[in-house]
C-alpha cells in the first residue's frame, strides 16, 4: 500500500528549542492515524510544516509519494489536503454556504453564483451525512455544526488527506460520536485521516495506528489493535501513568457556599442563570457539566462578583454576599480560578511575582509603612514557585513568558496558597497537557482533603467524573439534575446536557 | 421664510457638498470591510486638493489635476498601509499624524511654490466642467440637482451600486469581506489578507483624492489652506453611521451635507458664520452619540482590542 503522507527527519529549531527532531511518521492511504502527544510535544509545529505555513529545517515530506514543500496553505490545499483547525477559522457574519466556497467560488459572468454554490455544497454535504443548512449564516450556528461546515470546506476542497486537530475539545459526548461516524465514513470512502489528539480514550475508539510525540521525536508507533492506553500514555510522558484518576471521596462537613433561586442576566439582556440554588460543602468538589453557553459561565460570574444578580441570594460561610464587592468576596474566603487566565486570571505584562501576590499585596506580611517589603514578597513568589513546581525564568520577568500549564499553576498556586475555605475553579484544566492536568488535580484533591469546598465548571466530562462529590448538569440556564458520579458515565451526563431529560426528570 | 430656505439652489448646494463627503467615505467604507480602521481620509483629502490645483496650474489642464490628485491620495495612502498593514502600527495615532502631515506640509508648500498663504486662485487653474446630461438637465429642480455635475460627481453616484456590486456579488467582494472578520480564516483558504488590506487602502487613497480634487477643481477653483474643513472626518462618522453599506453610507453622507449646504443658506441668511459653520459637526455629534454603540463595535473589530 502507498503511502499518503511520509515524513522523514523532518527538524524544526526555534530559539532555544528543539520543536520537531527528526519526526518520522508513515500515513498509510485510507486509514485513520493518530497523532499523539502532550502539549509541546511538537504536534501543531509538525502540521505547520506540512501545511506549508513553517519552513522546515531538515527532513522532507512526501505526499503520496512526491516530495512535496508547500510554500503556503493554497499549495497544500491543490495537493488534496485538507486541515480542520482546533480554532474554528470561519467568517462568523457570512452564510455556511459563503464560508464554504469561499476562494472556489462558483461564478456567472464575474459574479458570485449563490443558487449554485448552495446547491453544491448541499450536494457534498448530503454524500457524507453532514446535515447542515447551507443558508444559514454561520453565527448563529452551534459548535458542533460549524465543525461540519470546517470537514464541508475541505471537502468541497476535495481533500484526499484530511487533518483534524484535537476536534473534539469543544463537543458533547452525542456530537463526538457524531463525528466519528462521519470519520469513519470518510475513510471508507477512501479518504486518508490524520487525528491529533491528546485524549487516549478517542484514539483507542477511533484510530487504526498511533504515532507518538514527545520532546519533538517521534517515541513510537504502534497499532492500535495491538496496544493500550496505559503503553501510549508511558511513550507519551517516558513513564508511568496512573490513568484512573476517581479520587476517593471524603464525607462532606459544613455549607460553605450556598446560592439560592439565583437568576442573572447575560449579554444582550438574554435570561441566562434561572432560579438556580446549590450548595458546596467543606471537603467535597462539586462539578458542574453542561454544553457550553447554557449558564455556566454566568453562574460563577454572579457568585465572584462579576456580575449582578436578578433574584435570588448567595450565602459565603452564612454571611449574604449577594451585591459584595469582589474584594469583600475575597476577602471573606473565596478563591477563584477564572476561565480566562491570560485575560483575567493573570495580568500579562505584570510580573511573575506580582501575579502570584495579586489581590494579596495589602496583607501585612508584604508591607513595611506602606511600602512593598520586597524581600518578603520575593521569598513568597520563589515559595510559590518551588511549591507548584512552576518552569519560570527570573520572577521579574512579565507572567506571558510562561507557557499555558505553567500560567495555571501561578494562577492556581495564588488561589489556593490564602487558605480561602472556598475554591471556584472554572475550566481549571482546559488545554493542558498530561503532566499539568495530573498536577492541578492532585492540587484540587489536597484542597478538598484539607476541609475546602470547590465549585468546578468544567466542559472535560471525564474531569467531572474523575474529580466531582456530587455532578451539577446545566441547560439553558437550569440546574436540571444532580448526579452521583460514581452511579453514570460520560453518556448518561452527556444526555442531560442536551436537555434530552428535561420534560422528564425521573428519566 | 420657509420658501426662502428650501429651494433648487439649495438642492444644489446639498449635492456639492455631498460629492466630497461621499468619495472619502465610500473608500473609507471599503477599508472598514477590509477590516482596516482608516481616518486618514482628512489628510488625504487635502493633500489631493492641493495636488488637484498644482497639476492642474502646471498644466492648465483639470485632466493632470485629477491625475496629480488621486496621486497624492495614494502616496499618503501607502504610507498608512505600510504602517498599520505591514507593520501592524495603531491605526488612529498613524492616521492622526498623516492628517496632520497633510495639514502642515500644503501650509508649507503653498507659500514655498506659489508664493501665497491663506488662498490661491489663479486663472492657469482649470477648472473640472460640468457636464449636462442634455434633455435630463432641463427638468426643473431636479435636473440641474443632478444632471449638471462635474465627471467626479456623477462618478460618486455611480460607484454607490458599483461598490455594492463589487462588495456582495463578486468574487473579489466576499474575500474582501472575508479578510475584514477573520483574517487567518481567508489566509488559510489561500487568499492574502495583506494584499486585500492594501488594495482597500490604495482604494481609499484614490477615492479621498478625487474627493480633494472635487474641492479643489470642482465646487471651487482655488486651493486654501485646511479647505478639507473636517469633511474627511465626517466621512470617517457616515461610514460608521451607514454601518459600512454602501446605500446606508450614501445616505448618512446626505444628511452630513445637506446639514453643511443648509449652514451655507443660513449664512446667506445673515446667521454668524461660526454658528453655520458648526452645523455639520452638530450632526455628526448627534449621529456619532446615536450611533454610540456600533462605534465601540466597529473600534473593537478593527484593532481586534
Amino acid at each position: 500500500m502507498t503511502a499518503a503522507l511520509e515524513f522523514r527527519g523532518v527538524t524544526k529549531r526555534f530559539p532555544g528549542v528543539l520543536a520537531n527532531d527528526a519526526v518520522d511518521m508513515t500515513v498509510r492511504a485510507g486509514e485513520i492515524h493518530a497523532v499523539v502527544g502532550e502539549n509541546g510535544a511538537g504536534k501543531t509545529t509538525l502540521m505547520s510544516i506540512l501545511f506549508g505555513l513553517l519552513p522546515a529545517d531538515a527532513g522532507h515530506i512526501l505526499v503520496n509519494g512526491e516530495p512535496a514543500r508547500f510554500a503556503s496553505a493554497l499549495d497544500a490545499i491543490r495537493a488534496g489536503l485538507g486541515m480542520v483547525h482546533q480554532a474554528f477559522r470561519l467568517f462568523p457574519t457570512l452564510t455556511v454556504a459563503d464560508n464554504v466556497v469561499f476562494r472556489e467560488e462558483p461564478t456567472r459572468s464575474g459574479l458570485v453564483d449563490r443558487s449554485e454554490s448552495i446547491r453544491q455544497v448541499r450536494n457534498v454535504a448530503d454524500r457524507y451525512g453532514l446535515a447542515v443548512d447551507p443558508t444559514e449564516v454561520v453565527e448563529n450556528l452551534p459548535v458542533g455544526v460549524l465543525q461540519r461546515v470546517e470537514i464541508l470546506k475541505a471537502l468541497y476542497r476535495d481533500a484526499q488527506i484530511l487533518i483534524l486537530d484535537e476536534p473534539t475539545a469543544v463537543l458533547t459526548p452525542q456530537e463526538r460520536d457524531k463525528l466519528f461516524e462521519v470519520i469513519r465514513l470518510l475513510r471508507d470512502s477512501g479518504r486518508t485521516i490524520l487525528f491529533i489528539t491528546h485524549k487516549l480514550g478517542e484514539v483507542m475508539a477511533l484510530s487504526d495506528r498511533v504515532t507518538v510525540l514527545r520532546d519533538g521525536r517521534s517515541v513510537a508507533h504502534l497499532v492500535t489493535a495491538d496496544t493500550s492506553p496505559e503503553e501510549i500514555a508511558r511513550h507519551m510522558t517516558g513513564r508511568e501513568v496512573d490513568l484512573d484518576r476517581r479520587a476517593p471521596q471524603h464525607s462532606p462537613g459544613q455549607a460553605v457556599l450556598a446560592v439560592s433561586d439565583l437568576g442573572a442576566t447575560g449579554e444582550h439582556g438574554r435570561l441566562a442563570v434561572h432560579e438556580a440554588s446549590l450548595e458546596v460543602r467543606s471537603g467535597e468538589i462539586v462539578g458542574i457539566a453542561g454544553v457550553a453557553g447554557n449558564g455556566q459561565s454566568e453562574l460563577i460570574e454572579v457568585i465572584a462578583g462579576l456580575r449582578a444578580a436578578d433574584s435570588g441570594s448567595v450565602h459565603l460561610n452564612g454571611v449574604d454576599i449577594t451585591h459584595a464587592e469582589v474584594s469583600a468576596r475575597r476577602s471573606s474566603g473565596m478563591a477563584y480560578v477564572p476561565e480566562d487566565r491570560h485575560g483575567v486570571g493573570t495580568s500579562h505584562r505584570a510580573s511573575v511575582w506580582a501575579n502570584l501576590l495579586m489581590s494579596h499585596q495589602r496583607g501585612p506580611a508584604f508591607q513595611r509603612r506602606g511600602w512593598f517589603n520586597l524581600r518578603a514578597v520575593r521569598k513568597h513568589a520563589r515559595s510559590l514557585i518551588s511549591a507548584y513546581d512552576i518552569r519560570t525564568g527570573p520572577i521579574g520577568s512579565p507572567v506571558s513568558t510562561l507557557s499555558g500549564g505553567n500560567l495555571q499553576k501561578v494562577v492556581v498556586a495564588r488561589e489556593i496558597s490564602h487558605g480561602a475555605p472556598l475554591l471556584i475553579a472554572e475550566q481549571p484544566t482546559r488545554g493542558l497537557d498530561i503532566a499539568a492536568i495530573e498536577f492541578i488535580h492532585s492540587r484540587l484533591i489536597q484542597f478538598r482533603n484539607d476541609g475546602g469546598a470547590v465549585l468546578m465548571v468544567s466542559a472535560e466530562l471525564s474531569e467531572i467524573l474523575a474529580l466531582s462529590t456530587r455532578i451539577l448538569v446545566m441547560f439553558e440556564g437550569r440546574i436540571v439534575v444532580e448526579l452521583d458520579p460514581s452511579q453514570v458515565t460520560e453518556a448518561d451526563v452527556g444526555v442531560y446536557m442536551t436537555g434530552a431529560h428535561q420534560e422528564h426528570p425521573d428519566g | 421664510m420657509f420658501d426662502q430656505l428650501f429651494d433648487a439652489a439649495l438642492l444644489e448646494s446639498v449635492v456639492r457638498a455631498m460629492v466630497p463627503i461621499l468619495l472619502a467615505a465610500l473608500g473609507g467604507m471599503i477599508c472598514e470591510r477590509a477590516g482596516v480602521f482608516q481616518i486618514a481620509m482628512e489628510g488625504m483629502m487635502l493633500a489631493g486638493a492641493f495636488a488637484a490645483m498644482a497639476g492642474s496650474y502646471l498644466a492648465v489642464s483639470s485632466g493632470l489635476g485629477i491625475v496629480f490628485g488621486v496621486t497624492a491620495g495614494v502616496l499618503i495612502s501607502l504610507m498608512l498601509a505600510f504602517g498599520t498593514v505591514s507593520r501592524q502600527g495603531d491605526p488612529i495615532v498613524l492616521g492622526i499624524a498623516l492628517n496632520l502631515m497633510a495639514l502642515g506640509l500644503t501650509g508649507f508648500l503653498l507659500p514655498q511654490i506659489f508664493g501665497v498663504r491663506g488662498t490661491f486662485r489663479h486663472e492657469r487653474i482649470d477648472g473640472l466642467d460640468r457636464l449636462p446630461i442634455p434633455g435630463l438637465s432641463e427638468i426643473p429642480w431636479i435636473g440641474s440637482v443632478l444632471f449638471d455635475q462635474t465627471i467626479l460627481g456623477y462618478l460618486a453616484f455611480l460607484l454607490v451600486p458599483a461598490i455594492w456590486l463589487l462588495l456582495f456579488r463578486t468574487p473579489a467582494g466576499l474575500r474582501l469581506r472575508g479578510v475584514g472578520e477573520r483574517p487567518l480564516a481567508a489566509e488559510s483558504l489561500g487568499v492574502s489578507p495583506t494584499a486585500y488590506k492594501y488594495g482597500a487602502v490604495i482604494a481609499s487613497g484614490v477615492l479621498s483624492g478625487l474627493a480633494g480634487t472635487q474641492l479643489a477643481l470642482g465646487n471651487l477653483v482655488l486651493f486654501a489652506e485646511g479647505m478639507s474643513a473636517g469633511r474627511g472626518w465626517v466621512a470617517v462618522v457616515a461610514v460608521m453611521l451607514g454601518r459600512a453599506h454602501p446605500f446606508a453610507v450614501f445616505g448618512a453622507s446626505l444628511l452630513f451635507a445637506f446639514a453643511e449646504g443648509l449652514g451655507f443658506r443660513l449664512q446667506g441668511n445673515g446667521l454668524p458664520v461660526q454658528i453655520t459653520d458648526a452645523l455639520p459637526f452638530l450632526v455628526t455629534l448627534i449621529a456619532l452619540i446615536a450611533a454610540r454603540k456600533r462605534f465601540a463595535r466597529l473600534l473593537d473589530l478593527t484593532t481586534g482590542g
